[in-house]
């Protein structure tokens, strides 16, 4: 059988090699999770205790800021975790790995498919280390019971998922590892603009409009509403449409950079 | 040629100033995010100045927050002159002018008036900056001095706990390492919020933090006027920082010193 002839591997099975790889190499190195989850766990510590008057400002809807900004620390670790990413497709491209992994008889999307679901299941420890943070220290409260809860996972791992293909777009750009601190810029920017820290109602100037229209507003409306009050389908429908539109557009650009290595 | 010491900082400042603009990566950040911070809760919060018991009146945020901003960003590059100190160990470049006939306190000396002068120029941009963008610093130039000088010393002092930790370990990777420890100081501290409005055992750190100490007179130096009551407990503050760091640091240069013997 000529080279020709290699018949194609399942894209399943690839994607589920490319995610045990991922979780070896953590299991292996643990040191490359401690900062997506120290910093969340520091962020949800520091802006409570910071920022422990602003509830009574209107528009929180609730009267501890630990219950605003625990969504907003979910989140900033699942970002954190989405980066894992480009931290691994940057080494497997300055090593020469990833020359080896696309040579291989499987489709981009299958090895894009298998970074990304690593970064997913990576998200969960900051996620729920988060939660533990707040509920176990800091008197956090879920009014939303259990789907509360599920939002607050959902939008996690779907904020993992979009930096996870943002980020692979970028380091397939540059091919290098130094081309995080670019993504880095670009998601810590992007995510400050946003209701992460405050309620639209409290925002003013320009970034009122721009927290308005961005979509990351609506996934982090989704993330918190179970720590505000029961959930709700008109505030999950757009969050869910931000992440879902937001996912799509990622792995379009990932797709597309995925090119540019060959370049 | 060991008396002419002075003529030797001036080299060696020369070079440690020459390296640090000649790699932005390195002070870039210390420039970008205390201006993205400053632009975000400035309309984030900017309501907050009205909660009851804020301590400053008729102000905006974001002179609230001009202070804090411009001691962050002097924070976060208050490294980079340790951090090439660490470099020159690290390339055997250390070894080379011990065995050149420098005087042992210009390679120390020199960092300090990099980090100095880094904090002088980063402090200068970053109120500009604001000033352009429509802060108010009531004590007009007297205040601007002040707040860019006690940035600037607060450079050396954190510069020089830096410069102890590479001249004790060698390691670029672990005086890098230190920045983490920096950001949480500047926010368990009144940096971003007053904390007369904490609450709990985060607010006890804060009150209790020495970069508490440093922001609140600097801050009302900014807000309410010149004062060298401000200045004095700022500056004091700092400089009782910096003489630990440059005592440490110094000790740490002696025992690399005997080593290298």
């Amino acid at each position: 059988m000529s080279s020709l002839d290699t018949p194609q591997v399942s894209s399943l099975a690839v994607v589920f090699a490319g995610i045990q790889r991922g979780l070896i190499r953590l299991q292996r190195i643990p040191s490359l999770i401690l900062p997506a989850v120290l910093m969340p766990i520091f962020f949800v510590v520091a802006f409570s205790g910071s920022f422990a008057s602003v509830v009574e400002l209107e528009g929180y809807e609730t009267d501890k800021a630990v219950n605003w900004m625990t969504a907003w620390a979910v989140m900033q670790g699942s970002a954190f975790s989405g980066m894992g990413a480009g931290g691994l497709a940057g080494t497997d491209l300055e090593n020469g790995f990833f020359d080896r992994l696309r040579v291989a008889p499987t489709r981009p999307m299958a090895l894009i498919g298998g970074l990304v679901g690593y970064c997913l299941c990576r998200a969960l420890i900051p996620i729920t280390a988060v939660l533990i943070v707040a509920f176990a220290f800091l008197d956090a409260d879920m009014p939303g019971g259990v789907m509360g809860f599920v939002m607050v996972y959902l939008s996690g791992i779907g904020m993992a998922a979009i930096m996870a293909f943002f980020v692979l777009g970028i380091v397939f750009t540059f091919k290098t590892l130094k081309s995080l601190a670019v993504a880095q810029i670009i998601m810590f920017s992007s995510m400050f603009l946003s209701v992460g820290q405050a309620p639209i109602q409290a925002i003013e100037g320009w970034l009122h409009r721009v927290a308005a229209i961005n979509p990351i507003t609506n996934v982090i409306r989704m993330c918190r509403q179970g720590f505000l009050g029961e959930v709700t389908w008109s505030i999950a429908q757009p969050g869910l449409i931000a992440l879902f539109g937001m996912m799509a557009g990622t792995g379009i650009w990932a797709r597309i950079r995925y090119k540019k290595v060959d370049a | 040629m060991k008396k002419n010491v002075f003529a030797q900082v001036i080299k060696l400042s020369h070079r440690s100033i020459l390296g640090m603009l000649r790699q932005p990566q390195s002070w870039a950040p210390g420039l970008f995010f205390p201006l993205l911070l400053a632009a975000v809760y400035s309309s984030q919060f900017s309501k907050a100045v009205t909660i009851e018991g804020f301590p400053f009146q008729d102000v905006s945020f974001l002179d609230f927050v001009l202070p804090a901003c411009v001691i962050q960003g002097v924070l976060f590059g208050s490294t980079n002159s340790a951090s090439d100190l660490a470099v020159d160990i690290e390339n055997s470049f250390m070894d080379r002018l011990l065995v050149s006939p420098v005087s042992r306190g210009s390679i120390l000396l020199s960092r300090l008036a990099s980090a100095f002068m880094y904090g002088v120029a980063q402090a200068a941009i970053l109120i500009s900056i604001f000033v352009l963008f429509g802060t108010n610093i009531s004590g007009g130039l007297p205040s601007i001095i002040s707040i860019v000088v006690v940035a600037a010393l607060l450079s050396v002092a954190m510069g020089s706990f830096g410069i102890a930790i590479a001249l004790r370990t060698g390691s670029q990777e672990v005086v890098q390492s230190t920045f983490p420890l920096i950001f949480v100081a500047v926010f368990v501290s009144s940096a971003f919020f007053p904390v007369q409005l904490m609450e709990g055992w985060y607010g006890a750190i804060a009150r209790k933090n020495p970069l508490t100490w440093v922001i609140d007179p600097t801050r009302r130096m900014s807000i309410h006027g010149f004062s060298w009551n401000d200045l004095g407990q700022s500056v004091g503050i700092v400089l009782a920082i910096a003489s630990v760091g440059i005592g440490i640091s110094i000790l740490q240069l002696r025992r690399r010193l005997v080593r290298a013997q």
